[in-house]
């Protein structure tokens, strides 16, 4: 079983902020995660492995700092990973994004089954994935909570749907993206640590993939980011002093006056 | 204080702390109410690799020596000494067979302490604690099989673990010359578990009495020779007195983390009591006490695993100081916290349970005392 997970680089965004004046996100001194739904699709990839053997690749589009993302997979114990990077990458939308991880999966070749999270954490679209399959003309599950069955030929899966799930056979190749509930990740071991600090990370470019210039980074995005924006908060705050039964008074007389009741 | 950890030594200790913190600390309160064998958090160590670090690579190891077990055993002890004993004690257990075992016997059991399968070390019985050489367990030779009979008490990892390393008399009439050293597998037939005992700590830990009647051991299962048994169990227990050292400085470590943090955040007079000099001095002291006890260890397994020989004086004062400080930084632990810190809601009175075993086992504190007093006039 020849497995390829697809993880993106993503802020911490219990620490981000968004700067005011710019609208955009201030990523200086933020950390860099794998974007935690991710996480869990490694998490299956090796599971799976272990079950039927075979191989997990972990790919990733994106800057070179997504090396120490990728060496971090290492150290949960994938067997390669590979990192997508080029300037003529940089700016590329969601279209553009899975066209150019599909052209990837079709590189690797003889590819089973690919993983993705069900969306990332930044971005929230969740398209990346079922992109990936379009662009490789496989079936694709999303929301994938439970495997129930994986052999070389098909898989069948649970996905959440509101109220309940919805069971999914797919022949194989195909792709699922998986949520949270999907599995417990495991921690890194430490020969995984220390294979990744040794590991060289591969970087593909554009000349390394057969692609269409056309369809990659911004000039391949139909999709532009106009502006971020977050919404104002108007919120006025008094702070009732006195005994409790003086501001309990006073509460019940600013109640009144916005006629809340 | 900077011991100048290799970086693979620095990846076991961060490793446990990142486990310790996730795994173990939202659990410890759960298993020490309940006593059972953590299962759950032995198969993550298992597969993160925790087991291998003390075992050479030639058996799936990771060619670490007594250091990298004591540091793996203090970080996890700095959250739950009781879950951090399930692997300590494998490293107990397993020694004999890695001192003492043939190629083969190494080969085929070493592996699987590698891949983290609980092992015992079965040495003491009821007559038998601070003088082994009482000990009624006997192995009469017949033909290619040793029998078995006795029963072994207090034994850490009794029942949840597959591999023991039994200690009993093989020729009564030769006194310590006459005992020899077994590996004995679980599910042999005529080996069986008595009570599981109830103890004040370390509950999450588990320790069990294990029954021989007429238990039927090949001869090909004798570690080193017969009439070895004494030196398998003294050497043995001179190169695993440091992990029940770096235990003991984990659950000190533990009791002044938890105070640090306690001392900042309860007030009284106006204002937090780490303000107040009495409790400076206390945690000063404490944490002075931990770090020296620290030291030792680490010298101790550093000495150890240089290939020293000499190393019984060295390995007694290293447990016994770090379980003496232990017991005595809980306490002071206990007091910090004051009326909270006598509750089970909070984590000290916990410390101090589990801290008085580390001045027990392996040899009580007094014991050690006697080791080292006869080490000082030798030479």
């Amino acid at each position: 079983m020849n497995i390829v997970v697809c993880i993106k680089q993503v802020p911490d965004t219990t620490d981000v902020k968004i700067d005011r004046n710019t609208n955009t996100l201030i990523r200086s001194g933020v950390k860099s995660i794998i974007n935690p739904y991710d996480t869990h699709a490694i998490e299956l990839g090796l599971q799976i492995r272990e079950k039927l053997g075979g191989k997990v690749v972990v790919i990733s589009m994106g800057p070179p700092q997504v090396i120490d993302s990728l060496k971090e997979a290492v150290s949960m114990g994938v067997d390669d990973v590979i990192l997508l990077s080029d300037r003529a990458f940089a700016g590329a939308d969601t279209l553009a994004t899975s066209y150019t991880l599909a052209e990837a999966i079709k590189s690797i070749g003889n590819v089973d089954l690919v993983i993705c999270g069900k969306q990332a954490i930044d971005g929230d679209t969740a398209q990346v994935g079922p992109g990936i399959a379009e662009h490789l003309n496989t079936p694709h599950t999303t929301y994938v909570n439970e495997l129930c069955n994986i052999n070389s030929a098909n898989i069948t899966v649970k996905r959440m749907i509101e109220g309940g799930y919805e069971k999914v056979e797919m022949d194989l190749p195909a792709l699922i993206t998986v949520v949270k509930e999907v599995n417990e990740v495991r921690f890194p071991s430490i020969r995984g640590i220390l294979r990744s600090r040794e590991i060289d990370v591969p970087i593909w470019t554009s000349k390394d993939l057969n692609i269409d210039f056309t369809k990659i980074g911004l000039d391949g995005s139909p999709t532009q980011v106009v502006s971020v924006s977050t919404p104002q908060i108007n919120t006025q705050t008094e702070i009732f002093t006195g005994n409790a039964k003086e501001q309990v008074h006073k509460l019940l007389e600013a109640l009144n006056e916005q006629k809340i009741f | 204080m900077d011991y100048f950890l290799t970086e693979k030594q620095q990846i076991i200790r961060d490793l446990c702390h990142r486990i310790s913190q996730e795994k173990i600390k939202p659990v410890v309160q759960e298993y020490d109410e309940s006593g059972e064998f953590p299962w759950e958090i032995m198969d993550i160590l298992a597969k993160s690799d925790i087991f291998r670090v003390f075992i050479p690579e030639k058996y799936d190891g990771l060619g670490g020596g007594i250091f990298e077990m004591s540091l793996a055993t203090e970080e996890l002890s700095r959250v739950c000494s009781g879950i951090a004993l399930g692997f300590a004690a494998t490293g107990l257990g397993s020694m004999p067979i890695l001192l003492f075992g043939n190629e083969s016997q190494k080969q085929k059991y070493m592996t699987k302490v590698a891949d983290g399968t609980i092992a015992a070390f079965a040495l003491t019985e009821a007559e038998a604690g601070s003088d082994a050489s009482n000990m009624k367990t006997t192995a009469e030779k017949d033909g290619d099989y040793y029998v078995l009979n006795g029963v072994k008490q207090w034994i850490t990892n009794g029942g949840v673990a597959d591999i023991y390393t039994v200690i009993a008399m093989t020729d009564k009439n030769k006194g310590s010359r006459g005992a020899t050293a077994f590996i004995v597998e679980k599910g042999t037939p005529g080996f069986s578990f008595g009570v599981k005992e109830n103890k004040m700590g370390i509950r999450a830990s588990t320790t069990m009495e294990l029954i021989f009647e007429n238990c039927r051991i090949h001869k090909d299962q004798v570690l080193a020779r017969p009439g070895m048994g004494y030196i398998v169990a003294l050497k043995t227990l001179d190169r695993t007195r440091p992990g029940v050292g770096a235990q003991a400085v984990g659950i000190a470590q533990g009791a002044i983390d938890v105070c640090l943090k306690y001392s900042r955040e309860r007030e009284q007079f106006g204002q937090p009591i780490s303000n107040f000099q009495a409790i400076r001095h206390m945690l000063a002291d404490m944490s002075m006490q931990t770090e020296a006890a620290r030291a030792l260890v680490y010298a101790a397994a550093r000495m150890i695993d240089s290939g020293a020989k000499d190393i019984s004086k060295e390995s007694a004062m290293c447990k016994c100081f770090a379980g003496d400080v232990a017991m005595k930084v809980t306490t002071d632990a206990v007091q910090i916290f004051g009326g909270y810190g006598y509750m089970k809601d909070y984590p000290v009175e916990k410390m101090m349970r589990d801290a008085k075993i580390t001045q027990i086992y392996e040899g009580t504190n007094q014991i050690q005392r006697d080791v080292i007093a006869s080490n000082l006039w030798k030479k």
